[in-house]
């Protein structure tokens, strides 16, 4: 299963336009506009409270924009009825802040759990499921349920639950919020090893720059099975080739700021350098 | 504001907001307000039934859950539903056996007793026992799953919630308390005829043939068709109070008791409603 995709480079998989949401409390979104090109990595970085789930979930077509249009994977989710939506959705994984995993279900039958939906017959499902947990090192906690596990472990389930059927695209909410740097440091050598192996495009929101700058920064090399330096071994190509990721903040409804790792580290904007410090 | 929104919606922190402009509080506005939200929440209620009876009446189904929600709900509440209704019947004998006593019409006891228990104790008695029991369950567990985002979860997997959650749930209910139904009703004249024996010293044949005569079909169809009401109220109200949960887990609480309240005084009203309706039916039809 999770083969590596061979998906041009340039398509965009996630194209927001002009999208406006908001709530009784007032506008949450107004007016923004953003792409993500298969392959790659756009992360969400802004304060409490400035849309970055919100925008996850429009992506994800659980919330619907009241103005503006949303495309993901060429197809157009603000008219789309809620049927389509659902199976529209099963192409889509989702990683959420506190994992969501369904806490009367084990470990096995949370990942299980779309395998399950879909009908596919349960002596297929359990090789799959058993794959994808060991791609997490999560193996040994099939039979466990999710309130046996710590919140890094969590996570790591939530990940494999929204691998099991291979999605082209991973919206990751937080992944890493509330957990120790050496669990954020396993959780981010996920996303990087589904980026850079299996070409995943991921749309990542974030309160923690350093996320972003790691996936920024560092790639999964396949063949050393590890996590290298962009540009080690001063090959620059490949580091560019690999580090497709980008980065935009979000503030006060709208797109702040929107670029690469090195625009964004020589900012000399003091409401970003606030992220920086 | 549709229930599609509020069942998506999670607890939002939002910083830097435009600020509301301060608004006067009248004593009309309060009220104005207090109706929008009361028509809003009806017309959501609305919705969610709809798509609920669609989602009864066309495949798929989650049999599994189906029948793990009749175990919970049917099954689990067996316990108090005996209980309950052997003693209910018990007191109904000794509250109107020693007013027959008087008139020495002892033996009418047993009449009263079906009458009553079938016609409209069985029913609107284990519609409110289960209600306690039940509605307040689906509407903590519902709840507990929007605040963790378990529903979002099942959403972003291509589940539609109202199949997997709700439709199972209002299915076993409904299948389930007509049967409870029926356990309370024996159980009752069960109660009564112990009650009867010991106290009234009438004698246990008597106070079931005559129980038995009392009841025409028109009593039995009155008696039955009531459960499958109130079946449906419970198991709604629950499943709309869990999935509208607002608050994190103090909104969960507050939703359970909305659910059981809210349940049980419908019930109470649709029992005055269905027992006119069955009435006026009984008269034209049998």
């Amino acid at each position: 299963m999770l083969s590596p995709t061979s998906r041009s480079d340039s398509n965009p998989a996630i194209t927001f336009e002009n999208v406006r949401i908001g709530f009784e409390e007032g506008d949450i979104l107004r007016d923004v506009s953003f792409q993500v090109r298969e392959r790659e990595t756009l992360v969400l970085l802004g304060e409490t409270g400035t849309g970055k789930t919100l925008s996850l979930k429009l992506a994800a077509g659980l919330l619907r924009p009241s103005q503006g249009t949303i495309r993901v994977l060429g197809k157009e989710l603000s008219s789309m009825p809620e049927r389509d939506l659902l199976e529209f959705r099963r192409h889509i994984g989702f990683v959420f802040q506190e994992g969501a995993l369904f806490d009367s279900m084990t470990v096995g039958d949370n990942v299980a759990y779309r395998l399950q939906e879909d009908g596919v017959k349960d002596d297929e499902i359990e090789p799959r499921v058993l794959e994808v947990l060991r791609f997490v090192e999560m193996e040994h906690t099939v039979d466990l349920f999710p309130s046996e596990l710590s919140g890094g472990m969590r996570r790591r389930v939530s990940i494999a639950r929204a691998l099991i059927n291979q999605p082209p695209i991973v919206l990751y909410d937080s992944p890493t919020a509330g957990l120790d740097p050496v669990t954020s440091q396993t959780i981010i050598t996920l996303i990087l090893r589904l980026r850079d192996v299996y070409g995943v495009t991921a749309l990542l929101a974030t309160q923690r720059l350093q996320d972003g700058f790691a996936l920024a920064n560092f790639r999964f090399d396949p063949a050393a099975k590890r996590v290298v330096h962009t540009v080690s071994n001063g090959n620059a190509a490949a580091g560019a080739k690999f580090a497709a990721t980008r980065f935009l903040v979000l503030r006060e409804g709208g797109v702040y700021f929107e670029g690469g790792q090195e625009e964004l580290a020589g900012t000399k904007d003091d409401y970003l350098k606030r992220f920086l410090v | 504001m549709t229930l599609q929104v509020l069942v998506a919606d999670t607890p939002l922190q939002v910083a830097g907001r435009e600020a509301k402009t301060e608004e006067r509080i009248t004593v009309a506005g309060v009220f104005v307000n207090a109706a929008k939200s009361a028509v809003a929440d009806v017309q959501e209620y609305a919705i969610l039934c709809g798509r609920t009876l669609y989602a009864i009446f066309t495949p798929p189904y989650y049999v599994q859950d189906i029948l793990q929600q009749m175990d919970n709900i049917g099954a689990g509440s067996l316990p108090i539903i005996l209980l309950s209704g052997f003693f209910i019947g018990a007191v109904m004998v000794l509250q109107t056996g020693s007013q027959f006593t008087r008139f020495g019409q002892s033996s009418l006891t047993g009449d009263v007793v079906a009458i009553a228990l079938v016609r409209e104790l069985g029913p609107s008695l284990t519609g409110l026992l289960v209600t306690g029991r039940c509605a307040t369950g689906i509407a903590s567990e519902l709840g507990s799953m929007l605040v963790t985002e378990q529903v979002d979860a099942m959403r972003a997997m291509g589940t539609n919630p109202i199949r997997k959650l709700v439709a199972p749930r209002v299915i076993a209910t409904l299948l389930t308390l007509p049967l409870l139904t029926a356990m309370t009703d024996f159980m009752g004249l069960l109660g009564g005829c112990v009650a009867s024996i010991f106290s009234l010293r009438l004698g246990a044949i008597e106070f079931w043939r005559r129980a038995i005569d009392a009841l025409d079909f028109a009593d039995l169809m009155q008696g039955f068709t009531k459960p499958f009401f109130f079946a449906f109220i419970l198991a709604t109200i629950g499943c709309y109070k869990g999935l509208t949960v607002r608050g994190g887990t103090q909104g969960v609480g507050r939703a359970t008791t909305q659910a059981a309240v809210l349940s049980s005084v419908m019930i109470i009203v649709a029992d005055a409603f269905l027992t006119k309706v069955a009435l006026f039916l009984a008269n034209k039809l049998f």
